[in-house]
């Protein structure tokens, strides 16, 4: 049998939406948005190093409402990709595969990841 | 013929005799990832706002140009891991996914040299009114 026609098993349709497997999407989405969001950082990063004129332009970007709403993005993926990873992390000890800890650390995961960016940004508005 | 027994060839390599390596690298960098982050987001607040000359030298500080570097290798480390993991779920024409790892690996590895190299630009020629 060639390659190509193997059968696949069952994919994403056939389950129904649960929480955990939506932490599961997310967190590869957030991971997938914050590697492409380097290219802000390498680019913040390359127009400092550029001179004054560069790091306008940077700025100026970042500034605008699209650059604002990109960063608002960037934080909460960055912290919600970081709070997902944590418990990745703990579950590499083999602890917390409990459904209802499972279900509690998803709930926290996002409360957290939601609450830290809106504190960062109130942060960051009262000090800027 | 190896005197070695079976089980010790394939101790800690799994199925497709290579995983491991990048299993504990993922787990390496994310640990690395999250003081480093943490450092990271509260420096880009102390910045929001700073002019150029106050931005490029918070970077030139010793301490802030040596963390960023540490940032920027576990971080593109890890997000070249990661997604080698998405292309290879994801992208299943053998041609298409070899390329695609070779374009995630061409993209990390600029993504880092250029980051870095801007930092130690800054950190070296600050002090020499740029």
């Amino acid at each position: 049998m060639n390659v190509q026609d193997r059968p696949l098993s069952p994919h994403l349709q056939v389950y129904r939406p649960m929480l955990t497997m939506m932490m599961s999407i997310v967190h590869r989405i957030t991971g997938s948005a914050l590697y492409v969001g380097t290219l802000l950082l390498a680019w913040w990063l390359v127009a400092a190093a550029t001179g004054a004129d560069a790091f306008s332009t940077v700025q100026w970007f970042l500034g605008s409402w699209l650059g604002l709403v990109i960063l608002f993005g960037f934080t909460w993926a960055l912290l919600h990709h970081m709070l997902g990873g944590l418990r990745h992390l703990l579950w590499d000890t083999g602890r917390g595969f409990e459904k209802p800890t499972i279900e509690a650390l998803a709930r926290a995961t996002i409360a957290g990841s939601l609450s830290l960016t809106v504190i960062v940004w109130i942060v960051g508005f009262a000090l800027g | 013929m190896s005197l070695r027994t079976p089980l010790s060839r394939v101790r800690g390599l799994g199925a497709a005799r290579s995983g491991t390596g990048h299993f504990m690298g993922q787990r390496l960098t994310a640990m690395a990832n999250i003081p480093l982050a943490i450092f990271f987001v509260i420096a880009m607040i102390s910045q929001i706002g700073a002019s150029h000359a106050e931005v490029v030298a918070f970077i030139a500080n010793p301490v802030v140009a040596i963390v960023f570097i540490l940032l920027i290798a576990s971080v593109t480390y890890h997000m070249r891991l990661g997604m080698q993991v998405v292309i290879e779920d994801y992208v299943h024409g053998e041609l298409a996914k070899i390329l695609a790892i070779v374009a995630n690996t061409f993209f990390t590895i600029v993504i880092a040299l250029a980051s870095i190299f801007a930092i130690l630009k800054i950190a070296f020629t600050s002090g020499a009114g740029m």
